[in-house]
């Protein structure tokens, strides 16, 4: 029993947290439809803020009120005005993307500014260190007891709040639809806000309770929080606050009493305890029935007032302008490439290399999120499928590295169909969460074994060799990507003109329509996640050949929140978006690179910022400077058309 | 026998019985007028019969085999075709898109391994049926608009032109008169009228403006808190009396 205590008691901690940010996810849910991941990203903020203040000698309370009570709704409301208002009607990956942006992009722009802080002992009511009394036999610290205090008072003044002043049900109203809540006199704006600034106020104050007790104050540990949080909210649905609380009080508990009783040492124990919300996560969406079964959500009942969305489709284009920019988009290509071949330094070969390989992963987001229309969280753990399979085959059958691109791909694909399937019933945001709990339990457990990821040293994997012709320098190894992404293009060119991409695109448009003409929409969704995993496995697998080594590290879960907001704001509908992507982030990264150290962070500021542009223009910046080139192209032929045919008259 | 027969069929959603013990039977190239107050149950029953619903009890025949356990896809596979009270289109693709998905799908001919060799593209046949089923509902000078641009009137005759895609048997219309301009009105009646006479479609039609109804179909079946309140020709049943107080009015 007393045992048992011990291992209760410090999760006590732990799950406040997750039910103060689990509350504020849930409340800006239903206040603005927007799920809120950047809030592990506020969170850090907050802490990061209340450790600088104590450790310049200001009294823990102005520390408090500065970092939580004023920084962190100000944030909240900044975001909700500049940002998040936009996207209340918008699709979910719209919502999702520019959040995602921000989680990267905040805690970037924290590094920038301030550099890593280490944590300071200190909390807000008692002396952290000293035990106040113990229960069962297990002391009680001034942290532990000052987290809880102040957590549970927190939580009741909220539920006094909506249950009083009918905010909460102004709030259901404002989600509905904020223009008939208008109507019925609800100033929906003020409403809204209120509701981002009150969530945000939460998730600062879970960060500023988690600060001391993480060993570290880095943005990793709170995005952790963040995922647990996610998981409390999906325990109440979304929707019901009380679930919501004792769900993240409970999983803290849970949590911190499994690591207790596992046995030291092994994976599974080192592991488990990390991954275990995600595992709630997961069988919370499978299971709960209020989230399955959902169709996309019906929207605005006003929306039959509102001009139509612009359609995402590049215009047609005169014959002229057409055919000319296909000539300009092949000279560019070829440029570049005799470039790279001829004139490039040996590291920015590799740069270009790294450039391309990456393309070919991209390529899988242009399949699932372009073609498919689904979201995924989880496609670096697919590549790292293909890569790990590459590299052990490689090292212990000696198998032709060419080859196991090819296993490593089907390997992938098998796991892409396998997570597909419990996604078939669920609504968008709910697959991205359930893909990126597969992701982070792939990080925390599946790669960690010595057959997986190679354990902690990794896999050395070669380059490949073909019919006796060896692709191991770096320059034939260029080549051999530029063929092979040249393959993989091509196919998703194709697959996107026949039949599959023509009932992806239905099935994008509507569902319910697709099943009408006799299209299997379950099937299908199956399909572009096992085609897109398959290229993602691919890329991995190239990946790996081209680094000659591969680790776990190499595809962890933050990789893959990355990939998706690079390739979303580059263009994320077009073959040529993905390679772009994929160019532009190791060139810039390369350049990154060359800078005093402590700007390493600029690269996941600028994807983090670019990202925000995709709720103005979900084709993606270059995709959109591309349709402005050749519409000025355009207007341009046109006028020299009319000059030609006065001149004849 | 009939080409469609729902027997006993009840659904109710949560205490609200939206179906009680309704049988419908539809015989080939029949058309049949499905009409009722709002809240009758007559998009209940028709989303029993393409799939989107299971109801409680009851068994649902079509072209002599049971479909009640059948997803909406399949459904649409064996010959049921239909159209939407909200539309359903597929946003971002023109209408001549629409039907090339939609006669691919029926032909069942799309391959994985064709789209990767290239053969995925529609051939000139498809195009040429495609076109003909375009003229046939009015909407050739819009074959390469995007939907998004059209009209709500002529957004409804592509979901009718992609529903006759493949000739379904059983062709099921969710109101498709509602935001249609008189000049639309009279493409409509004239284009189930014209699949009727050419093709033996038969006709579920579910509307309220009834001179329509009377004009493209044979038999009326009314419907009021999810029970058959009238069934018969037009003239007898709108004559009946049942019919009027729970529908038309007094003043009709």
């Amino acid at each position: 029993m007393s045992q048992f205590v011990s291992f209760v008691l410090p999760g006590i901690p732990y799950g406040c947290a997750y039910a103060l940010m689990a509350a504020g996810l849930v409340l800006t849910y239903q206040a603005s439809g927007v799920f809120n991941l950047a809030f592990g990203a506020q969170a850090f903020v907050s802490a990061v803020l209340f450790t600088i203040a104590v450790r310049a000698g200001w009294p823990g309370w102005i520390a408090f009120l500065v970092s939580v009570v004023l920084a962190a709704p100000l944030i909240g409301v900044l975001l909700e005005q500049v940002l998040f208002r936009f996207t209340r009607t918008a699709p979910p990956l719209v919502k999702l993307v520019p959040a995602l942006g921000l989680l990267i992009a905040i805690p970037s722009l924290v590094q920038l500014v301030i550099g890593t802080s280490a944590r300071v002992p200190s909390s807000l009511l008692l002396s952290p260190s000293e035990v106040y009394f113990h229960l069962a036999g297990s002391p009680v610290s001034g942290e532990e007891l000052s987290t809880t205090v102040v957590a549970v008072v927190v939580i009741i003044l909220l539920a006094l709040l909506l249950q009083s002043s009918g905010l909460g049900l102004r709030m259901r109203a404002v989600v509905e639809s904020p223009r008939m809540a208008e109507l019925a006199g609800i100033r929906s704006e003020r409403v809204s806000a209120f509701a981002w600034g009150i969530s945000s106020l939460f998730a600062g104050l879970a960060g500023v309770l988690l600060a001391p007790i993480y060993p570290q104050v880095n943005a990793a540990n709170f995005t952790a929080l963040l995922v647990a949080a996610v998981a409390a909210a999906a325990i109440g649905g979304f929707a019901s606050m009380p679930l919501t609380l004792l769900g993240g009080v409970v999983l803290g508990i849970v949590q911190e009493v499994i690591a207790g009783y596992l046995p030291s040492g092994s994976v599974l124990s080192s592991g488990l305890r990390p991954a275990f919300p995600f595992v709630v996560l997961a069988m919370v969406l499978v299971s709960r029935r209020s989230l399955r079964g959902a169709q996309p959500s019906l929207g605005d009942p006003l929306a039959g007032c509102d001009p139509p969305p612009p359609s995402l489709r590049p215009p047609a284009r005169m014959a002229e302008v057409a055919i000319g920019s296909r000539v300009f988009a092949g000279v560019l290509a070829a440029l570049l490439l005799v470039t790279a071949a001829v004139l490039v330094p040996g590291n920015w070969e590799f740069t270009l290399t790294q450039g391309l390989v990456l393309s070919v992963i991209f390529l899988s987001i242009t399949v699932l999120t372009g073609l498919g229309g689904q979201i995924s969280l989880c496609q670096a753990t697919f590549a790292g499928a293909g890569a790990f399979a590459v590299g052990q085959l490689a090292a212990h059958f000696g198998t032709p590295v060419l080859l196991g691109l090819l296993v490593g791909g089907g390997l992938a694909a098998g796991i892409g169909a396998l997570v597909a399937l419990p996604t078939l019933r669920l609504g968008g945001l709910s697959v991205g969460l359930l893909t990126l709990s597969f992701a982070l339990v792939a990080d925390n457990v599946l790669f960690l074994y010595s057959w997986s990821g190679g354990g902690g040293s990794g896999l050395s994997v070669p380059r490949p060799t073909v019919a006796g012709i060896s692709f191991a320098s770096s320059s034939a190894f260029f080549w051999l990507v530029v063929v092979l992404l040249a393959l993989v293009s091509l196919a998703v060119r194709l697959l996107g003109a026949g039949t599959t991409g023509q009932e992806l695109a239905a099935i994008r448009g509507s569902e319910i329509g697709a099943a009408s003409i006799g299209v299997n929409v379950n099937r299908l969704r199956v399909v572009a996640f096992t085609l897109s995993a398959a290229v993602a496995g691919v890329g991995g697998g190239l990946y790996a050949s081209l680094q000659q080594s591969v680790s776990p590290t190499d595809f962890n879960y933050q990789f893959s929140l990355v990939y998706v907001v690079v390739v979303a704001s580059i263009g994320i509908y077009t073959v040529a978006g993905a390679i772009e992507a994929g160019l532009a982030y190791t060139v810039l990264l390369q350049l990154i690179g060359n800078l005093p150290s402590r700007y390493s962070s600029l690269l996941g500021l600028v994807f983090g910022l670019v990202a925000l542009s995709y709720v103005r223009h979900p084709e993606g910046v270059v995709e959109y400077a591309r349709i402005w080139a050749l519409d000025r192209a355009e207007q341009l032929a046109r006028l020299l058309k009319r000059h030609e045919q006065a001149a004849g008259s | 026998m009939a080409l469609l027969e729902a027997s006993d069929l009840s659904k109710s959603f949560g205490g609200i019985l939206a179906l009680a013990e309704v049988t419908l039977r539809v015989e080939s190239a029949e058309a049949v007028g499905l009409v009722g107050p709002n809240g009758a149950g007559k998009t209940t029953l028709f989303d029993c019969i393409a799939g989107w619903t299971r109801a409680d009890t009851g068994r649902i025949v079509f072209d002599g085999r049971a479909i009640d356990r059948l997803a909406p896809y399949r459904r649409s596979r064996l010959g049921i075709g239909r159209t939407f009270q909200r539309l359903e289109l597929f946003t971002g693709m023109t209408p001549l898109e629409h039907l090339l998905v939609a006669e691919r799908v029926r032909a069942g001919t799309g391959r994985l391994w064709k789209d990767l060799l290239g053969l995925g593209r529609p051939t000139a046949a498809e195009r040429d049926l495609a076109a003909e089923t375009l003229a046939l509902v009015g909407l050739e000078d819009v074959a390469d608009a995007p939907v998004s641009t059209l009209s709500l009137g002529r957004a409804r005759l592509v979901e009718l032109a992609r529903a006759l895609v493949g000739s379904p048997m059983l062709l099921m219309l969710d109101e498709p008169s509602s935001g249609l301009d008189d000049q639309e009105r009279r493409a409509l009646v004239a284009t189930m009228r014209r699949v009727r006479a050419e093709r033996g479609t038969a006709v579920l039609l579910v509307e309220h403006d009834l001179d329509l109804v009377s004009a493209v179909v044979d038999r009326l079946v009314v419907l009021e808190t999810g029970r058959v309140i009238a069934d018969g020709g037009v003239a007898g049943v709108l004559a009946a009396a049942g019919v009027r107080r729970a529908y038309l009015g007094p003043a009709r």
